[in-house]
């Protein structure tokens, strides 16, 4: 087979994405326009799982305190925003440049440890956070949340209203370019490396690649991101928490990136999609009971859809086509 | 009269792990466009050489020298830039990968484009090219787009040389390339390796002998983490050390 053809094929735009992306816009609007603040928390959480993708699925990195990034991000647009300053663009601009920065920083250490130590790493991380942001609570407004943002209309034309009309065209819109661009850096000759490192990193270095430099480059990325994802948060809901940051919605974050399949990047949205609406669905029939179904899913998952839920589906698609 | 430069060199390599010595005062040279073999027993150190030439370990004292210039403080992935790479004796290759794919990872990293991100990899044609022309070189041009870990062992081999060719090395050391290859296909991955421009420094580890013999000028024999003597296939053959350590008396560790 003409190898620039195959190629060519694997990062063509297949009709499912073209399908996919009008019914997500549409759907919210005009046959669910009361869940139109769940469906923009489902967008901003499908852009936090692809940031985490980037790393454990296409990178090999796991993380378990992913959410640091997330609320620094959620932190640094809400204090921008009551500090007097609400333009959301800017804002999630800002929040981008922190928790980017704050990515790089740790990124110095994930890139040296591996397995177990990366674990509890970035879990340690996540605590630490927790309890910076809750001791300065002056500045945070710690246990309370972060009061007093108020976000400014979108464009200066567009407010954002209590039926969320506005969030969720915004979050969605936000999530619809990072998405491109993260598909841009998987199928890139960075991607490549990115998942060979994830591969065999012993080979890679073999080869002549830095794979520290690679990996703190995609982690700095990722952060970013997720610092954009947290930003959305916190300018539609117009309010931060301590639990923005928490080991839960990093845990969470991971579960859904599972459920979905990592490393194809429509694998976190669709888990994002699936665990929040059903989470939705089920809290309403009996709150206390929620995450036994949830753990119940996730070990079906595990067991016979080891690629997640995407991968299961394209493998069925693969045995249809042999038919 | 100046000396000529060796393409790669070590001199006095010391390496120890706890009281086990696995290199003993290790001076090899390696001129350009050499096919050296280096044989001993099993556990006579010689991928560990090859870790501490490759910088996989770091040596207790001695020295690195490639092409003249000192290496021995340099990381892995720095001496590969320099033209230094290395075969593995276990497949050592990405699994869910194309041979395509690793290859191609191989030609970018080269090129100092493997960082960037904002073109797509099919717009990366001369790249492509020359990748798939390696592969088809070395016989796997009609896999090179199925997974690495449906092909055959033997192409498997294939694709470690493929890999190490595609970082245009100076000087190549292959750890026991032919290692689980059937006989009747470990003599064509011999011809492909034979078969490569002369000016690039071969350093190999077999076991088989008629395949050291057929392709290396010179022999050196490692036993027990020193060098026991080194020579052209004829001095080697006839050397009485080295027919004592092959044939029995000494300890095969």
């Amino acid at each position: 087979m003409d190898p620039h053809l195959w190629l060519k094929r694997k990062g063509r735009i297949s009709p499912y994405e073209v399908v996919f992306w009008p019914i997500v816009l549409i759907l919210p609007f005009w046959l669910f326009p009361t869940y139109l603040s769940l469906s923009s928390q489902i967008a901003i959480t499908a852009l936090f799982c692809i940031s985490l993708d980037l790393i454990l699925g296409y990178a090999g990195i796991i993380s378990l305190g992913h959410a640091a990034f997330f609320g620094i991000g959620a932190y640094a647009a809400g204090l921008l925003s009551a500090h007097g300053w609400g333009e959301p663009l800017s804002g999630l601009a800002f929040a981008a440049v922190v928790a980017a920065f704050a990515g790089w920083i740790v990124s110095f250490m994930i890139v040296r440890v591996q397995h177990l130590a990366l674990l509890m790493i970035t879990l340690g991380l996540g605590f630490l956070l927790v309890e910076l942001a809750n001791s300065l609570g002056s500045f945070t407004g710690g246990a309370d949340g972060l009061q007093g943002i108020d976000t400014w209309k979108l464009l200066g034309v567009w407010k954002f209203s209590f039926w969320g009309k506005t969030a969720y065209a915004y979050s969605l819109a936000v999530l619809f370019i990072l998405f491109l661009v993260c598909r841009r850096i998987v199928r890139s000759p960075f991607g490549l490396t990115l998942e060979a490192i994830r591969e065999n990193p012993d080979r890679t270095t073999a080869l002549g690649a830095p794979n520290r430099a690679h990996l703190q480059k995609i982690f700095t990325l990722s952060a970013g991101i997720a610092g954009i994802a947290g930003a959305l948060l916190a300018q539609t809901t117009e309010t931060v928490s301590l639990e923005s940051l928490g080991f839960q919605r990093s845990a969470e974050i991971a579960i859904m990136l599972i459920l979905g399949g990592t490393g194809r990047l429509y694998g976190a949205i669709l888990g994002a999609i699936i665990f929040m609406v059903a989470r939705d669905q089920l809290a309403g029939m009996n709150p206390q009971y929620w995450y036994f179904w949830i753990g119940l899913l996730l070990m079906i998952v595990v067991l016979f859809m080891p690629r997640g839920i995407l991968g299961g589906l394209e493998r069925l698609a693969a045995l249809g086509r042999r038919r | 009269m100046i000396a000529p430069v060796n393409a790669l060199e070590t001199g006095h390599l010391n390496k120890a792990f706890g009281k086990l010595v696995v290199a003993d005062d290790i001076s090899l040279t390696l001129p350009q466009g050499a096919r050296h073999a280096l044989i001993g027993p099993n556990g006579a150190g010689k991928t560990t050489l090859i870790n501490l030439m490759t910088g996989v370990l770091p040596p207790d004292s001695g020295h690195v020298r490639l092409d003249g210039k000192e290496i021995t403080g340099l990381e892995s992935d720095v001496r590969v830039k320099r033209g230094l790479v290395r075969t593995f004796q276990i497949n050592t290759l990405f699994p869910k990968l194309t041979p395509l794919e690793s290859v191609l990872m191989a030609v970018l990293e080269r090129e100092g484009i493997s960082g960037q991100w904002i073109a797509p990899l099919a717009a990366r044609r001369d790249a492509i090219d020359e990748a798939f022309g390696l592969l088809t070189q070395l016989g796997l041009g009609d896999d090179a787009t199925r997974p690495t870990h449906d092909l055959a062992y033997g192409q498997q081999r294939l694709l470690e040389i493929a890999l190490a060719l595609a970082t245009k090395p100076k000087v190549l050391l292959l750890d026991e390339p032919a290692a689980g290859v059937p006989k009747s296909e470990s003599a064509a991955l011999f011809e492909a390796i034979a078969a490569l421009q002369a000016d690039i420094s071969v350093l190999f580890i077999e076991h088989d002998m008629n395949l050291v013999f057929t392709f290396a000028s010179r022999i050196t024999v490692l036993v027990q983490g020193r060098i026991l003597t080194e020579g052209s296939p004829d001095e080697i053959a006839h050397d009485p050390q080295v027919r004592e350590v092959y044939l029995g008396g000494a300890d095969h560790g």
